[in-house]
């Protein structure tokens, strides 16, 4: 099969070569009995001269790219790293007031079984009052559980506050030791330099004790 | 030093600002610009260009390459198949690499061949033939060692007999070998190592290739011919003519390399490097890459672990010596007869070796392989320094343009 296609392709570069010759050879002819129409050549030849030269350099400039490209694209994430999917967890365990730390996609995800005084405190903010201001009932699918990427918004360190010895910062949800970034019992971003509040990633309940995260 | 500073030479001010504080335009200028090419010269003069072409599309390949490859003996095979299957592209990198090294080896013979007959390697060129066999041994050490990294049967079984090169040197052999692999047998460590060495060699190589092209611009570049640049009117500038001469060899050659990468990506490799490397069995047919054959022919036509070494280096070495070997004062073969043909029949020789030495090594192919050898080592040490005495050579044109204008 192989053996074919490049028979088949020293045809075509046959093909090329034989054209270039051709070429070459009514060039000379033109080059000869060129004396009659010199005038009107000159004129011209600035147009097919100019004609040529883009030509070429676009037909350059394509090839170029399209070499470039594969270079480029093979630093993206290869398939075997896209085909991470979705993570299943088991959250029967996880008791009131009690948070867990999962990974999925190699991101820590925070999943946190709200008190109802913290469901209480997110629910009471003034959505004035918020740098990213979104309702706590927009971030949560049911209240008791709220399910979040646990990546501070502004350079990526893990907020602390999942353990219950942690320091929870100033809004008693998390506080990021890089910058100092606090949240709150919702994950919103309320003091510090970061810009959004804690992402929350794509999950569904699949029964009541566990979720699919992706 | 006394020179006048040419001030205000470009209309751009900016170029000027440089060009006053490090006049690196005009020595480009200079070199690939006005750079006088003699103006007879075929497209055997185009080979250089490619192979400039190639290392860099080696080295750019072999960066992306190595972005994705583990070298590790439990991993180095699979994240080679990783690479593959998954990452993007990734075939398309991989085979790119692989049949750039041998086509590179296929630019680079053609290269040295078209200096041998043309007499490149005379006066005033000696050095720059020398550092042109020092770069084809780093490319050959290079590529042994690039040819490692898959760590496939036939890269391992390479690897061990290679370095077991080593060991036919007597007394201190054993020790250098052990040196080499940093192991008993070829193991991690030395798969560890080659990656590394396999990633700066070819910056070596760059930096001699720099000199190279640096030397031949000193007295300019030989032509079919031999005769030397007289005028002006025998040479045409660098730019636009032998830059569009070399761009439309490199369009053909990139038909060629990209219909050998695209359909045919595996016909010059060797089956066995798709077995993962086992350290318990050698294959039972396994050959050297076809570009180390002449020389993998040689080292088996000696029935001696220590002669064989001896001779296989030595037919590399040698050609360090031809420049004060051959005395004849005529450079072209073009204008030498008897020797033209000796030259011929020398890589007709060169490449039959190359055929036995994929073949196995008895009967028919172990008598082509010595005979091979003999009329190898023959044109060195004989013909080439004794047959200027009996050669009658034809007149040598006046000047380049003289037979130009023919």
């Amino acid at each position: 099969m192989t053996l074919a296609y490049l028979i088949l392709l020293l045809l075509v570069l046959c093909i090329f070569i034989f054209c270039y010759f051709t070429a070459t050879w009514v060039w000379i002819k033109v080059k000869k009995n060129k004396n009659n129409e010199e005038n009107i050549k000159n004129i011209t030849k600035e147009n097919r001269r100019d004609f040529i030269y883009l030509s070429t350099l676009t037909v350059g400039g394509i090839g170029v790219a399209s070499m470039i490209w594969p270079f480029l694209k093979s630093m993206n994430p290869a398939e075997d790293t896209l085909a991470l999917g979705t993570v299943e967890i088991d959250i029967s365990n996880i008791e009131v007031g009690q948070s867990i730390t999962t990974k999925w996609r190699g991101k820590p995800i925070f999943i946190r079984r709200r008190t109802p005084e913290e469901i209480k405190e997110a629910k009471e903010v003034e959505i004035a009052n918020l740098k990213d201001p979104v309702l706590d009932i927009d971030r949560v699918q049911k209240e008791e559980w709220l399910v979040l990427e646990g990546i501070c918004t502004h350079l990526g360190c893990v907020p602390l506050g999942q353990k219950m010895t942690d320091t929870k910062g100033d809004y008693n949800g998390w506080f990021c030791p890089c910058h100092g970034s606090h949240y709150d019992t919702s994950g919103r971003i309320r003091k510090g330099p970061a810009p959004d509040n804690l992402k929350v990633p794509p999950y569904t309940f699949i029964t009541k004790t566990i979720i699919k995260i992706g | 030093m006394n020179e006048p500073i040419n001030k205000k030479k470009y209309k751009n001010s900016f170029l000027n600002w440089i060009e006053f504080r490090l006049p690196i335009i005009s020595y480009f200028e200079k070199e690939y610009v006005d750079y006088p090419m003699p103006k007879n010269c075929n497209y055997f003069w185009s080979f250089g260009a490619l192979a400039t072409i190639i290392l860099v599309v080696m080295i750019v390949s072999g960066i992306f390459l190595a972005f994705n490859y583990t070298p590790h003996v439990d991993m180095a095979f699979g994240s080679v198949e990783r690479i593959m299957r998954d990452v993007n592209y990734g075939w398309l990198l991989r085979y790119i690499h692989s049949n750039g090294a041998s086509f590179f080896f296929i630019v680079i013979y053609i290269h040295i061949v078209r200096g041998m007959y043309y007499g490149s390697y005379k006066y005033p060129r000696e050095l720059n033939w020398l550092l042109g066999v020092f770069i084809y041994l780093l490319m050959i050490a290079t590529a042994f060692m690039g040819y490692v990294l898959p760590w496939g049967q036939m890269s391992y079984w390479a690897a061990t007999v290679i370095t077991n090169l080593f060991s036919a040197i007597p007394l201190i052999g054993e020790g250098l070998k052990m040196w080499l692999l940093g192991d008993y047998t070829v193991g991690n460590a030395t798969l560890n190592r080659f990656f590394a060495l396999h990633y700066v060699f070819p910056f070596v190589i760059l930096g001699v290739v720099g000199l190279h092209v640096a030397a031949v611009h000193v007295h300019g570049s030989n032509n079919p011919t031999g005769v030397d640049i007289k005028s002006k009117k025998d040479t045409v500038n660098f730019f636009p003519y032998m830059i569009i001469k070399d761009t439309l060899a490199f369009c053909v050659f990139g038909v060629v390399i990209s219909s050998v990468i695209f359909f045919g990506p595996n016909l010059m490799a060797e089956v066995d490097n798709y077995i993962p490397a086992d350290p318990l069995v050698t294959p039972a047919h396994i050959v050297p890459n076809w570009y180390l054959a002449p020389f993998y022919a040689i080292l088996r036509a000696i029935p001696d672990k220590l002669g064989g070494v001896v001779l296989m280096l030595g037919a590399i070495a040698i050609l360090f010596f031809l420049p004060w070997v051959d005395r004849s004062k005529i450079r072209s073969c073009n204008y030498r007869p008897l020797f033209k043909w000796f030259t011929i029949l020398f890589f007709v020789n060169f490449f039959a070796l190359g055929y036995v030495g994929m073949k196995p090594a008895e009967g028919l192919y172990l008598l082509i392989a010595r005979i091979g050898l003999l009329y190898y080592f023959g044109y060195f040490i004989i013909i080439a320094p004794f047959i200027h005495r009996f050669e009658k050579t034809k007149e040598l044109p006046a000047s380049i343009s003289d037979v130009f204008s023919k």
